[in-house]
């Protein structure tokens, strides 16, 4: 069974004082394994963010069910048992942070649910050598990186230790290096811990990694499949305005031109590897996808 | 002439305190008049720094800026006029807003440079026009924009004091590819028109690549390559082992460059289809999609 299953799930924001809707999402049906990774792409206003905010019960649907571990989110007695199963990380660590030094901050979610502190030491512990952070424990949160806040505020997570954590562009404000030290904590928590892992993102290439990718546009769901079943259909992403990674966008311009090339390139070194037996110097057989 | 030159540019903060810190150090570089300026770095290589020296927010601990060949801080009571001649958008300066109406709160600027009502709004108008803001938003509360049309507000507020130099500081962080490629269009269109000097800091180097002349690179608080965009990409390797990454195009020829094809580091998917055409094997054979 799915671990989060939403069914016919819609969704609408309150506009006017005479009670006006606007819905955002219309009717969306997805399923969740536990241990998956999933990407969730889509520009702004796609729903995206709406729909992850409905995988811990922060927003209840206004139409259908959402279940996580089988639990009716809609059933409010139901809600600190969700949330301790699924947690959410958001874009800016500014926000996410709140205690002065770096373990407190960690331990603040555990304290919350009235763990033993000997356990809670333990957890903190446990979650920051996992983010790798450990030694930054005593630290002050604002003189950190905003990839290191970031890793603080999954920490902060971990502790609590959820089945899953739903992250909302959590790189979305970090430099290149930042994304990368968040971008490999996530998969080695799903890799290691086996945390279902559900990522928002705008960037193409951070949903590369994931075992499943789900397009959203218009509160619907636009696609979905592996990578690479997702970002062969080059046409369908860009006709919705969405990019595709520049490694991919490059094979099918020149596979469009009617070269012999495969439809299935997803980074720089499958791309170099399809380019090559064409070039005119090479002699190399050519490529098969994986 | 330079518009504006740094020479032997020196900020530490703390200077005499334990916890000391020079972010900027013995930067010297000249930015020219028209020109389209990128400024890479990783968090911490000093750029944040080096831009608010430009427009006298920090006071160099040494060395000097120039704006128009002149000492910026020669006579300190001036120094708010620097700040009209070099417009500064912050990071989220969305958050700047405040005005009852998004006029007013572009009108802001050119109000403090002294200019009257009529003018002011004259100007507002035109700066809007540049972001793509639309004529009946002007009228509104800044606070019923959507995240998108905050940003090009702010940015707008500071185009109107129609400075010679704008300087942007990831002006696209947060927002989706396509609200990125609009603004980053809008910015590149009056860079052109008013051929007003444009200074880009941005993580994003396929922005970088798309939209500069030139690119200078911080380093550690040095300025480590300063050359066209093309050329400082094409020293991707080093780029890389600074924290810092070339546009995945860019990469990839680069890495066809080092098994030894003729092939140029080129900085779009455009230019890499030019640049691969000729090189493919004919003989093609046509996929039926």
């Amino acid at each position: 069974m799915d671990y989060l299953t939403c069914d016919q799930v819609k969704f609408s924001y309150e506009t006017g004082e005479n009670g006006e809707s606007h819905e955002v999402l219309h009717g969306v049906s997805l399923g969740i394994r536990k241990g998956e990774f999933v990407a969730l792409l889509g520009h702004n206003g796609s729903g995206k963010s709406t729909l992850a905010k409905h995988f811990n019960a922060m927003l209840l649907p206004s139409g259908g069910k959402v279940y996580v571990d089988g639990l009716d989110t809609m059933d409010e007695s139901l809600k600190i048992e969700i949330r301790r199963r699924v947690g959410l990380v958001l874009q800016n660590p500014d926000n996410q942070l709140i205690a002065s030094v770096v373990e407190e901050d960690v331990a603040f979610g555990p304290e919350n649910l009235g763990i033993a502190p000997p356990e809670i030491r333990r957890r903190v512990d446990d979650a920051l050598k996992a983010v790798e952070m450990y030694d930054y424990r005593l630290n002050a949160p604002y003189k950190l990186s905003g990839g290191q806040k970031q890793r603080v505020a999954i920490a902060g997570i971990i502790a609590m230790q959820p089945d899953c954590i739903v992250l909302d562009e959590p790189t979305a404000m970090l430099d290149p290096r930042g994304r990368t030290e968040v971008l490999d904590t996530i998969h080695k928590l799903n890799r290691e811990k086996g945390i279902t892992i559900v990522l928002i993102t705008h960037y193409m290439d951070e949903a590369v990694g994931a075992d499943r990718v789900v397009v959203m546009d218009d509160g619907k769901i636009l696609t979905q499949g592996t990578p690479r079943e997702v970002f062969s259909q080059v046409q369908l992403l860009k006709n919705h305005q969405l990019d595709v990674p520049q490694a991919t966008e490059l094979v099918w311009r020149l596979r469009s031109e009617g070269y012999d090339l495969p439809d299935c390139v997803l980074d720089i070194g499958e791309c170099v590897d399809a380019l090559e037996p064409l070039l005119k110097s090479s002699s190399g057989d050519s490529y098969v996808c994986p | 002439m330079f518009v504006l030159e740094t020479k032997d540019l020196t900020y530490t903060y703390g200077a005499g305190t334990p916890f000391q810190k020079t972010a900027v150090d013995h930067v010297s570089f000249g930015i020219e008049k028209g020109e389209f300026l990128g400024i890479i770095g990783h968090t911490g290589s000093g750029k944040s720094t080096l831009i608010q020296t430009l427009n006298g927010l920090l006071r160099p601990t040494s060395g000097s800026v120039l704006l128009k060949g002149k000492d910026i801080w020669a006579e300190p009571k001036k120094i708010r006029s620097v700040r009209f001649q070099v417009g500064m958008v912050f990071q989220y300066p969305e958050h700047q807003l405040f005005e009852e109406t998004v006029l007013k709160d572009i009108c802001f600027g050119p109000g403090n440079m002294g200019l009257g009502t009529e003018e002011s709004e004259a100007r507002a108008r035109q700066a809007a026009k540049f972001v793509g803001l639309d004529e009946d938003l002007l009228n509104q509360s800044p606070f019923e924009l959507s995240g998108g049309q905050k940003r090009r507000a702010a940015i707008a507020g500071v185009i109107a004091m129609d400075p010679d130099v704008l300087i942007l500081d990831e002006p696209t962080a947060g927002l989706d590819p396509q609200g990125r490629d609009r603004l980053l269009e809008q910015i590149s269109q009056y860079h052109k028109v008013r051929g007003s000097t444009v200074v880009l800091v941005s993580h994003s180097m396929e922005d970088i690549a798309r939209y500069a002349d030139r690119v200078l690179v911080m380093n550690k608080g040095k300025a480590v390559m300063l050359d066209t965009t093309e050329h400082v990409f094409a020293r991707g390797r080093e780029l890389e082992g600074m924290g810092l990454r070339v546009p995945q195009i860019t990469s990839i020829l680069l890495y066809l460059q080092e098994k030894g094809y003729p092939v140029h580091p080129v900085l779009t998917v455009d230019e890499a289809v030019e640049e691969l055409r000729p090189l493919l094997k004919k003989g093609r054979v046509q996929h039926g999609s």
